[in-house]
């Protein structure tokens, strides 16, 4: 009886070590070997670099408050678009602190575009413009938050409505290989694209 | 509801089958039989020479259960040891601290029972080092003790006459080596081309348009998620686990983590079937298992979409359609919207998975259900690898005792003769973790330090506490995240987790050695045939009767109150 216990805590003990060298080393070694050098800008974190400099990543939101920018969705991580801590709101469905975020989110892009967007009510505020993202670093927008925006930063950077929907077509993530979830329009990636318009 | 979303939903069910049956006759031969190429078999008996074992000696269900209890144990001291003193160690590029005692030891018990319930925040907790040789080693040996357990009790089904059932550490090298390992390499390779990190590099700092310092957490990440869902662990490299970019990027990963969390314990159904000479009744376990799934899918999907009542009150815009794919969007990813998010909360909580794409915590109450429910069935609709197939057979044993009775003949499934030994195991298995969910969840309930753990107030606080011991006692590890790590939390949901996990496994292997031993008898007239659309209809009733009615109470006290609230 004790012997086939010490039998026991031998094999053990053998393939702990085994197995904790090839599937804790060897392999995440191997599998970055083989990341690095088939796909490392993915790898590396999809890092966008202007000039030489690091300014963010194409799968990470960052913070925008510039009018002449396009805004994330609200976030939940502290502070907003912390990539260094993701995490949800964790806000129940039918949560007070819910309804009173949501009604501040509303009021505030309200106020935001209003003015770009003649007749603008509550009604044509697309719910992902309200709502914190599971993520908080959610680097896309849904089309039609773009498009609410899009008024706003024309008129800010004085530039034909026609050329800012271009960029947002551009910048827009349709669904993986035509098919796979649904279409988002990079917020970073389109940022990027009107500041460099703004410099030709 | 587009057609476009049920049209990916779909396609995911058919992938699933034109993959996971093919795999399934694969790993049926990967357990009987020796067909390496030469090189592959030698470095598998030099395996066998160094750990001290002779494969051709097989282990009878009490000396397998006994090496899979201490092996488990040992791991355990490994794990917390190495999440205690990573500050000391090397790989730690962000200079993380040791992890807390009780984190620790929550940690230790949710990635050895295959659960990876998180009470840490992957990206600021862990250093590369716990994360890789702790963590990640744990994704593929927890879900390799799963799926050698699962063997052994398919070959005590498939015996007669026997005691033995196998020898854990061929069944376990087997499955680390040649089925777990080269998927998780397709996998990841895949993963990263979508956009996953995979670097030794500490984090990455950007300066933004606007001017601010962003800090970009990164690391080996790509190499531990394929392994997080192809073995059904779910534990994420990053606090928000697959909603967050770095894991989960496209719509493409989604549909291949999706694919990766139910591909071997769908396989398995197949793979039992080719074992037990019995394809039409493994189909008929698959329809049983389908046919729960695709109800949660389209339950779930529809309350998403409907909203919840605080965004349809708001006056904002819910409806799809016009650049958005509306529906619930709180705590929900752009790129994934409503169907392919629906999708993945139901085969997460259906697999014992418990990686996310969204926030539960705020799901509809009627879709917030579906995950809890799911969980509650005991993770057998499709299930955990392994442990998700061992845990429908108790059902199976319910639902052709219930059978027997109603003609008033001995059950028997596949040819053996279902006794009270059988039904006794059966009953552990099954409601030995329902029991212990609504005990603990009593418990936590009543006490102050229980409650401590609540984030948001009333019954929804409720519906928190129980997912999160039905979450840890079933190996899920999906949360609906507002319930707090406090020590009280911590060591109860350890024992959850071990308990939940130990203690079925235990059963389902004693009810293998049991059946081994039993002779064939030939079917006759009166025997109840398992290979038939009455026995779905049969398994799917048990499961609701048992499962489904144990938590009804408490589903009443938590969302369906909540729901008839707003």
């Amino acid at each position: 009886m004790r012997s086939a216990v010490l039998k026991n805590v031998v094999s053990s003990s053998v393939a702990i070590v085994l197995i904790t060298a090839f599937f804790g080393f060897a392999y995440p070694a191997l599998m970055t070997g083989v990341a690095q050098v088939a796909f490392s800008h993915q790898a590396n974190g999809s890092l966008i670099e202007l000039n030489g400099k690091v300014v963010g990543s194409s799968l990470v939101a960052q913070a925008f408050t510039k009018p002449q920018y396009f805004h994330e969705r609200p976030s939940a991580t502290s502070p907003a678009y912390n990539a260094g801590a993701t995490t949800f709101a964790n806000l129940g469905p039918t949560s007070s602190d819910l309804a009173k975020n949501v009604a501040a989110a509303a009021q505030a892009i309200l106020k935001l575009e209003g003015p770009y967007n003649p007749g603008l009510t509550i009604h044509d505020i697309p719910v992902d413009a309200v709502t914190t993202s599971a993520s908080g670093i959610d680097p896309d927008i849904s089309p039609a938050y773009a498009a609410l925006q899009s008024h706003r930063v024309a008129a800010v950077r004085h530039l034909p409505l026609a050329t800012v929907q271009k960029l947002i077509k551009q910048s827009t993530d349709g669904r993986s290989l035509g098919f796979f979830g649904e279409p988002g329009v990079n917020v970073l990636k389109l940022n990027i694209a009107l500041d460099k318009e703004a410099g030709k | 509801m587009s057609g476009q979303g049920i049209g990916q939903i779909l396609f995911y069910c058919v992938a699933l089958v034109a993959l996971g049956y093919p795999l399934g006759l694969y790993m049926a031969r990967v357990y009987s039989s020796l067909g390496a190429p030469s090189l592959l078999r030698s470095v598998e008996r030099g395996f066998y020479r160094l750990v001290r074992t002779d494969p051709a000696k097989e282990q009878d269900w009490k000396s397998y259960g006994k090496t899979v209890v201490i092996f488990s144990i040992l791991f355990s001291g490994v794990l917390y040891a190495i999440q205690r003193l990573q500050g000391h160690l090397f790989l730690n590029p962000d200079h993380l601290k040791g992890v807390p005692a009780h984190i620790a030891l929550n940690t230790t018990a949710s990635f050895i029972t295959n659960t990876n319930w998180q009470y840490y925040g992957g990206e600021y907790t862990m250093s590369y080092l716990s994360q890789m040789a702790g963590l990640a080693v744990q994704n593929f040996v927890s879900a390799a003790v799963g799926m050698a357990v699962l063997a052994a009790v398919v070959r005590g089904l498939a015996r007669r006459s026997r005691k033995e059932l196998g020898n854990f550490w061929v069944d376990l090298y087997r499955s680390l080596v040649y089925i777990l390992l080269p998927i998780c390499l397709i996998f990841a390779t895949l993963l990263v081309s979508q956009g996953v990190v995979q670097t030794f590099h500490g984090h990455a700092t950007a300066t933004t348009l606007e001017g601010a310092q962003q800090t970009i957490a990164r690391g080996p990440a790509a190499s531990q998620i394929a392994m997080k869902d192809v073995g059904t662990n779910g534990g994420g490299f990053f606090n928000s686990n697959s909603a967050a970019p770095f894991e989960n990027p496209t719509g493409f990963s989604d549909f291949l983590v999706l694919l990766s969390i139910l591909l071997i314990p769908a396989a398995q159904v197949f793979m039992f079937g080719k074992m037990v000479a019995a394809r039409r009744h493994a189909w008929m376990v698959y329809v049983a298992m389908f046919a729960v799934f695709a109800i949660g899918v389209g339950v779930n999907l529809t309350a998403e979409q409907h909203g919840s009542s605080v965004l349809r009150k708001s006056g904002v815009n819910i409806t799809m359609g016009h650049g958005q794919s509306g529906g619930n969007m709180s705590d929900k990813e752009v790129r994934f919207g409503q169907a392919a998010t629906a999708n993945y909360t139901v085969a997460t909580t259906d697999a014992s998975n418990g990686s996310v794409n969204s926030g539960f915590d705020a799901d509809t109450p009627a879709g917030g259900a579906v995950p809890l429910v799911n969980l509650f069935l005991g993770e057998v609709i499709y299930g955990g690898v392994g442990s998700g197939l061992y845990g429908m057979f108790f059902y199976i044993v319910f639902a052709v005792f219930v059978a027997g009775l109603m003609v008033g003949r001995t059950p028997e499934w596949l040819g053996k003769k279902i006794e009270a030994r059988e039904i006794k195991y059966a009953s552990i298995g099954a409601l030995f973790v329902p029991t212990m969910v609504l005990t603990m969840t009593a418990v936590a309930i009543v006490t102050k330090s229980g409650l401590a753990s609540i984030y948001n107030h009333g019954v929804h606080g409720f519906t928190e506490t129980l997912y999160a011991y039905d979450s840890q006692s079933n190996n899920n590890g999906s949360a609906f995240a507002g319930y707090g790590a406090t020590s009280f939390s911590a060591s109860f949901g350890t024992v959850a987790m071990y308990l939940g996990r130990f203690v079925p496994l235990l059963a389902a292997l004693a009810l293998g050695g049991s059946l081994a031993q039993k002779k064939i008898v030939p079917a006759s007239a009166g025997t109840f045939r398992t290979d038939g659309p009455t026995f779905v209809v049969l398994v799917v009733g048990v499961i609701a009767l048992t499962a489904g009615l144990m938590i009804f109470p408490a589903l009443t006290l938590g969302p369906i109150v909540e729901g008839l609230m707003h």
